[in-house]
């Protein structure tokens, strides 16, 4: 259905027939005739944030908690830069965004007009794709085709730079049919012959693990079922990075908890010691695989991945199976019921009997206080009194993320939002309302820092415009407290500029802002705090005053191997002494 | 050009294979920018470019085809590949290299300056290398030479102490042999 209309009305009519209902943005010169257009109408809403990084990392809660395309507008210059880090956020998380950009009209590009940027240029690297709309004959196609884009194979942050005369300019619009893409074609299916050998190789395991990862959430929901039916079917131990949380539930008895830098000790001890691991949806990043040439010394790796260029470029894997995870998931778990194939059940059960020996060491234990607020008793506190509800998580980055990771047990996929590749602080807030534009009836928390949260605090105010209850749950040691246990670790306990000095009071902050403040330092006075939060129908802010120098257990240091961790030693207050842990060549790693 | 050893910590311990030179000629759309994703894909990530070269060549579908050059460990240029068929307007991706035979061209144009026996011994070297006049004064001559880069190097060495000035390279253009296309 071909219609006569403006740039800025086939923008819009794009938006509906994508079935977006929410867009994030700020506006400003270059996207006035966008504005108008969402101002006539109603079916897409517009949220007005206070800073345009809170519109990408909205729009990023928003994809992540729905499995749809997230959008946000923005106007040129200043818009399009403030938005870059949420951008480079999302790609790197893999993300489906599509970043409507305002651009100065077309005849002032390359003159240094008002608020001009080269935009296209600026995100060529932190996109999946961008285009530049030139003229109003393309704009239909590119608006469609980036939609596309995003959410197709391993999805992405797409940015569509619109010149303010394109978006002025009349033109024929058409709807999303037979949109072919000429090049962008992911694969999808996996190769059948791969896929009888990797259950070939699953049933011979004597010390299979599967590793997986965000991959599996960003598959939607089919995957996660499919994923529970071959734990089920197999018997094999599962664990997943910091991204893939949730996709396997963590009441389920094959869990082991996260891997990685922060994960568990029979996490990691798995992941060594295996025979067979096989890698769904992960990328075998730098917090998972510690030291490169120590990483799972003997094991076969069978590497299932929708991104050809994620296999082997870290580690270099026996069997790659390109393609979708709930495709190949899916042939797996058929094949594996019609050819009643059956699991290394005796070597399996010596396996299980000493992943449970790891899991006796209790890697998650902390010495619990009655005078100070541990920051793990927090987490634990706020697990137990929201887990019976529709709870959705959001973080900022930090300590308390991989606090929050360890202690908070998500049983359901698209609940946990977090900056995991980028490690963006300031993440959480505006995730945390975009989560709750999307699921207006649930209980989001977003887990801070006292110095990730200042980040982007001002997003409070979007929070109050829209009655979004959401709720940011500060652990505050007055610390950025991953910096200050790295200088603990590496630099002598010399904490350069990691104190958080002249800190708000929060109380006072949300009630300026218009919400709730609620103060806890008490830890017998927690539960009824935390109960206080949840049951307050606006936004609120919780000063947690948590212990100060608490340090995150377990760890495997810079450059170390997975067997090399460090615990926290629950009989002594300091922790351990871990400050020679770390060798020169570990320093120089991040 | 970066070192190999730019690249990150992790990816110098991917084996200890041997640093080759690959050709791999790359099909896209002939649209702004896209030039700027392929050596932006090679710089943002640290792989090395030896030469570079780029043309429209089916003006009515607007295809380009680049031509590059690069030098790697096979797991690192097998990584090269894969990151630039990411790239959205790339159709296709083949390393020359890996696929089977093909036939590599270079064009130079070399200046060279002098007089007297010099002078000779330039046009008598350009006969044997099969190089063209392409311009010539009373004291200088540019010679056109098309050819593999190796035989354009040995040429310009030959040259230089004989009044080379300056020489313009296009980079290598390639495609396989056989009746097959890429």
């Amino acid at each position: 259905m071909a219609k006569q209309m403006t740039g800025a009305q086939m923008v819009v009519e794009a938006l509906k027939d994508q079935g977006v209902d929410t867009v994030f943005g700020y506006p400003g010169g270059a996207v006035l005739p966008i504005y108008d257009a969402i101002f006539q109408q109603d079916a897409v809403k517009h949220v007005l944030v206070r800073h345009e990084q809170g519109a990408a990392h909205a729009a990023e809660g928003f994809a992540r908690s729905t499995g749809k395309v997230g959008v946000l507008l923005v106007t040129s210059g200043p818009g399009a830069t403030n938005a870059i880090t949420g951008l480079t956020d999302a790609l790197l998380d893999s993300i489906p965004l599509v970043c409507l950009t305002g651009q100065v009209p077309t005849h002032l590009i390359g003159s240094d007009a008002f608020q001009e940027c080269d935009t296209v240029g600026i995100t060529r690297h932190c996109t999946k794709h961008n285009y530049l709309v030139r003229s109003i004959e393309d704009l239909p196609r590119i608006l469609h085709e980036a939609f596309y884009v995003a959410r197709s194979g391993r999805p992405g942050p797409v940015v569509i730079d619109l010149p303010k005369d394109v978006q002025f300019a009349s033109g024929t619009y058409q709807g999303p049919v037979n949109i072919q893409h000429k090049t962008y074609q992911p694969k999808l299916k996996g190769d059948m012959d791969r896929i009888r050998e990797a259950l070939a190789m699953m049933q011979k395991a004597k010390r299979p693990v599967l590793y997986t990862g965000g991959g599996i959430i960003n598959s939607g929901p089919v995957a996660s079922t499919l994923l529970r039916e071959l734990v089920e079917l197999t018997g094999f131990p599962i664990t997943s990075t910091l991204m893939g949380l949730g996709a396997y539930p963590a009441s389920g008895k094959n869990w082991l908890g996260m891997l990685g830098m922060h994960g568990t000790y029979e996490a990691n001890h798995t992941m060594h010691d295996c025979d067979l691991m096989v890698c769904i949806g992960a990328r075998f990043d730098d917090r998972i695989t510690g030291r490169l040439d120590a990483f799972s010394p003997g094991s076969k790796k069978i590497h299932i991945d929708i991104d050809p260029s994620s296999i082997n470029k870290n580690v270099k894997v026996d069997l790659p199976i390109v393609g979708d995870c709930a495709h190949v998931l899916e042939d797996m778990v058929r094949i594996w019921r019609a050819e009643s194939m059956k699991a290394d059940k005796e070597a399996l059960a010596s396996w299980w009997k000493q992943i449970n020996h790891w899991r006796e060491r209790k890697s998650l234990a902390f010495r619990t206080s009655k005078t100070t607020i541990k920051p793990q008793y927090a987490i634990q506190r706020l697990y137990e009194l929201t887990k019976n509800r529709n709870c959705y998580i959001t973080t900022e980055v930090g300590q308390h993320q991989m606090w929050a990771a360890q202690h908070y047990h998500f049983e359901e996929p698209n609940r946990w939002m977090t900056s995991g590749g980028l490690g963006t602080m300031g993440y959480g807030l505006p995730a945390a309302i975009g989560t709750q534009m999307a699921h207006p009836d649930a209980l989001v928390v977003d887990i801070a820092g006292e110095a990730s949260i200042l980040m982007n605090m001002q997003e409070m105010s979007t929070a109050v415009q829209y009655r979004l209850p959401v709720k940011i749950f500060i652990l505050n040691n007055e610390y950025m407290g991953m910096v200050r246990q790295w200088q603990e670790l590496l630099h002598g306990g010399r904490y350069a500029e990691s104190y958080s000095n002249s800190l708000p009071d929060f109380v006072k902050l949300a009630e300026a802002y218009g919400g709730h403040g609620i103060r806890c330092s008490d830890p017998a006075d927690l539960d009824r705090a935390i109960m206080e939060m949840i049951d307050t129908p606006k936004p609120v802010i919780f000063d947690c005053l948590v212990e100060k120098e608490e340090n995150c257990f377990p760890m495997i240091p810079s450059g170390k191997a997975h067997n090399e961790m460090l615990l926290a030693e629950l009989g002594d207050d300091a922790g351990i002494e871990i400050g020679s842990v770390i060798d020169e060549k570990g320093k120089m790693l991040v | 050009m970066n070192d190999i050893a730019a690249l990150s910590p992790y990816s110098s311990s991917i084996g200890k294979s041997k640093v080759e030179s690959h050709t791999l000629s790359v099909l896209v759309d002939n649209e702004p920018g896209v030039l700027a994703r392929v050596v932006g894909l090679f710089s943002g990530r640290g792989y090395n470019i030896e030469s570079l070269t780029v043309a429209e060549t089916a003006h009515a579908e607007h295809l380009s085809r680049i031509t590059i050059v690069t030098t790697g460990t096979p797991e690192v240029v097998e990584q090269i590949s894969h990151q630039l068929e990411r790239i959205v307007p790339i159709h296709k991706v083949t390393d020359l290299s890996v696929s089977g035979k093909h036939m590599e061209r270079e064009l130079a144009m070399i200046k060279v300056c002098g007089r007297g026996e010099n002078r000779n011994e330039a046009l008598r070297l350009a006969e044997a290398f099969k190089a063209k006049v392409i311009d010539a004064t009373i004291e200088s001559f540019i010679f056109e030479l098309t050819g593999q880069p190796r035989k354009i190097d040995d040429f310009v060495e030959l040259m230089r102490p004989i009044g080379l000035v300056e020489v313009s390279r296009t980079g290598v253009a390639a495609i396989t042999r056989g009746p097959q296309p890429m």
